[in-house]
């Protein structure tokens, strides 16, 4: 399995930091200790720093799809998993199904030394200990902007005027990039772009969905305009296919992960006229609200609700470890933004931090944001497409939306 | 026999069909005729990294009252079946009276996510089933005259698209039909037409996922009909080829006819498979242009926050849909049962 064979590499090297911190691997809590998460490097070496704290009978489980089994794994009593490393948006089917616990008690006793900043309060309770930052943002192509000769973008517009120059001037036939792929991909440009509008999803204090409106048509109108720039296929192309193009060379221009941009730099899977000219920019804004066009994400740390006070303890300790400024060296530092003491911002990471200081809108941590993300995801390939106008779309989401917040009783 | 003896005998068998079959389809329609509790929402201060904001939760306390009541859930009867996720009836019926003639209706139907993915579901299975049966005819009839040293590997090599996992194989099609795969730029020649894209166009997707399904399923044709093949009598064949009868008219008048309860069988197994098609539909990304039943349950179990009575009432729709689908076959099985006592 290829979960076994990524823990496998990532206690390997995660060996090497957080060994210091062990006093030669001995166990540092005691207690059954069982993760689930995301799959990717700076997960991979916060589960294996957790690890390596909370001993052998320790689990890891880290899959791209960990969001369809925390919720089941966690309900059971005992729980599966001690543990779910979850982001600002998969806390919450956690917090809605009440399988998390306050960790106000763990905090005061085992925890003072955590900063504030990385403590998520919902209502005054602490229910996760965040340890990164993540957003979405420009990645350029450094001599292809210089070929045109034109600026770094810092919106949208730019983006399709510096687009339509590199088509006119032969260089690229595609020249945008996205993760544009139907369903969760797809879902989050809606969300970025619509938020960058200065929309809001729903009326306030209620869980009535209000997109469709002008500034969901400017939304959806930008997405199309960029979409004329990128390849064909580009309904198909997630954060995974669209990093493929970049290192293809297919592609000067794209909104991404600041997670992912690390791969793109480095000298791995592209030739050196890619990696060597990739750069990564700030946020882009569209139209003329002010507010990036992106979203600002943390990934963290939570503790099941069904486990007994030992098994909390322990898992609360291991996490700690795992998440703890000792994981910070050489190898891990470049791997996220860390929200621990001892970060020091690499060059892949300026994009995420920018996001932050443009004072990006946080992803909503909504009950029924999920709900709508998913009828986001259904409905917006047909205005894509071509196949309907963008007010049927609009009123389509919002129809799938509100029968889905129907079943689930945020409607009545 | 004796009706002990033949009770003993079966038991076993009927014990493991209630508790694997029967009693998860209970769950399952139980499930579909409840939603969630009115959820009690609240407007909270939420803390984080980047600063606090105004926002909303669930009231666990208030909520579990509620859920200890009624831990089922909130009685919906046939409320998700007739939502617009599901039948949309409402939405079926004012497109009746609303739409400018029987095209705009079509239309309207085809924007209801039920409604388009039962198009390409039933087109599939129309398509794909019959393809699939001569198919797989075909391959067995060629492996069959094949000389007896070469069958081996003939067999192994043709069966080949079934074994490999379903994921795997489309995968595979999937990145050689990319604009820059072989398959891709093959057709961009064929058709001398550069910027085309088998991805980005709907009736392309169909057809791929279509020629896919056909190359799947098609071993599991020919494997039953290669069987078959071995039982058909020899001395009829010696027969007919003394009376003169070409190749083609041996298998037209005698390997058919001792096939077709075979072919009964295949139909049957392909139509219960080629409607709930699914892998094909996730590992081609092709949910912009294709969606299934299956792919629906799939989807609304996998979204952050799970849909669980809305993959309860598609599950069970999907179920009476294959029950509707397989009765033609069924009777002329049972007839076909009858006339043989």
């Amino acid at each position: 399995m290829t979960i076994m064979k990524n823990l496998t590499l990532g206690t390997a090297f995660a060996a090497l930091g957080a060994t210091s911190a062990l006093a030669g691997g001995h166990a540092c809590a005691e207690g059954r200790v069982s993760i689930v998460g995301n799959e990717f490097p700076a997960i991979q070496s916060v589960a294996a720093a957790a690890l390596e704290c909370a001993g052998d009978t320790a689990e890891a489980n880290l899959t791209a799809d960990h969001q369809k089994i925390n919720v089941a794994g966690m309900t059971g009593n005992p729980a599966e998993y001690t543990t779910a490393i979850v982001a600002n948006s998969s806390i919450v089917a956690l917090i809605n199904e009440d399988v998390i616990r306050s960790l106000d008690d763990l905090v005061a006793e085992h925890g003072a030394d955590i900063p504030q900043q990385q403590l998520i309060t919902v209502d005054g309770k602490v229910m996760a200990v965040a340890f990164m930052a993540n957003a979405q943002h420009l990645v350029y192509r450094e001599d292809v902007l210089e070929q045109i000769g034109a600026d770094v973008p810092t919106s949208y517009e730019d983006v399709l005027a510096a687009a339509q120059q590199i088509r006119e001037a032969g260089i690229m036939e595609h020249p945008v990039g996205g993760a544009y792929a139907a369903g969760w991909n797809l879902a989050q440009e809606f969300t970025n772009m619509y938020i960058g509008t200065g929309g809001e999803f729903f009326k306030p204090g209620t869980a009535e969905v209000s997109i469709n409106n002008e500034k969901g048509v400017e939304a959806l109108e930008m997405m199309k305009a960029l979409s004329e720039y990128m390849n064909p296929d580009f309904l198909t192309h997630d954060s995974n296919a669209t990093s493929a193009e970049w290192e293809a060379g297919n592609v000067a221009l794209m909104n991404m992960w600041g997670s992912r941009t690390g791969v793109l730099m480095d000298d791995e899977g592209s030739a050196p006229e890619v990696y060597e000219n990739t750069k990564v920019g700030g946020p882009l804004t569209v139209g003329d609200s002010g507010v990036p066009a992106t979203t600002l994400w943390w990934d963290g740390w939570t503790v099941a609700k069904n486990i007994s006070d030992e098994d909390a303890v322990a898992t609360f300790k291991a996490m700690k470890a795992g998440s703890s400024p000792d994981i910070l060296n050489d190898e891990t530092m470049s791997q996220a933004v860390w929200l621990m003491e001892g970060f020091q911002p690499q060059e892949v990471n300026e994009g995420v931090l920018a996001s932050v200081a443009a004072g990006s809108t946080p992803y909503p941590m909504v009950p029924f944001q999920g709900l709508l993300h998913t009828a986001l995801g259904d409905n917006i390939a047909d205005y894509l497409q071509g196949n309907e106008s963008a007010e049927q779309t609009l009123a389509d989401i919002e129809a799938a939306y509100t029968a889905a917040a129907r079943e689930n009783g945020f409607l009545q | 026999m004796k009706h002990s003896t033949f009770f003993w005998f079966v038991f076993p068998s009927v014990l493991l069909m209630i508790a694997f079959i029967a009693l998860p389809i209970v769950s399952v329609v139980t499930q579909s005729l409840y939603s969630k509790h009115e959820q009690v929402i609240i407007v909270v201060e939420n803390c984080g990294p980047f600063g606090c904001t105004q926002s909303t939760t669930v009231d666990q306390a208030a909520t579990e009252a509620l859920r200890a009541e009624e831990p089922l859930g909130k009685w919906a009867g046939l409320d998700i079946y007739k939502d617009r996720n599901h039948l949309a009836v409402n939405e079926v019926a004012s497109a009746w009276v609303n739409s400018d003639g029987l095209p705009d209706f079509g239309r309207t139907l085809m924007n209801l996510p039920f409604y388009s993915a039962m198009a390409f579901t039933l087109t599939y299975t129309a398509v794909v089933t019959p393809l699939t049966i001569m198919l797989g005819f075909f391959i067995a009839i060629a492996v069959n005259s094949v000389a007896r040293r070469l069958r081996g590997p003939t067999i192994f090599f043709s069966l080949l698209p079934m074994i490999v996992t379903p994921l795997v194989g489309s995968l595979i099609l999937f990145w050689m039909v990319d604009a820059r795969g072989i398959l891709g730029t093959g057709l961009q020649w064929l058709a001398n037409d550069p910027s085309l894209s088998v991805k980005a166009s709907t009736p392309l997707m169909w057809a791929m996922l279509m020629v896919y399904g056909v190359w799947h399923s098609a071993p599991f044709a020919f494997i039953v009909y290669y069987a078959g093949l071995q039982t058909v009598n020899t001395d009829t064949l010696e027969a007919a080829m003394i009376d003169g009868a070409s190749r083609w008219e041996r298998i037209r008048y005698v390997v058919i006819p001792h096939l077709v309860p075979l072919t009964t069988f295949i139909a049957l197994i392909q139509l219960m498979d080629n409607f709930r098609v699914f892998e094909p539909i996730v590992s081609f990304a092709a949910a912009a242009h294709a969606t299934s039943l299956s792919y629906a349950i799939f989807n609304d179990l996998g979204g952050e926050t799970r849909l669980l009575s809305s993959a309860a009432a598609t599950s069970v729709l999907t179920i009476i849909f294959v029950a509707i689908l397989l009765s033609p076959v069924l009777v002329r099985t049972w007839r076909d049962f009858g006339t043989q006592k």
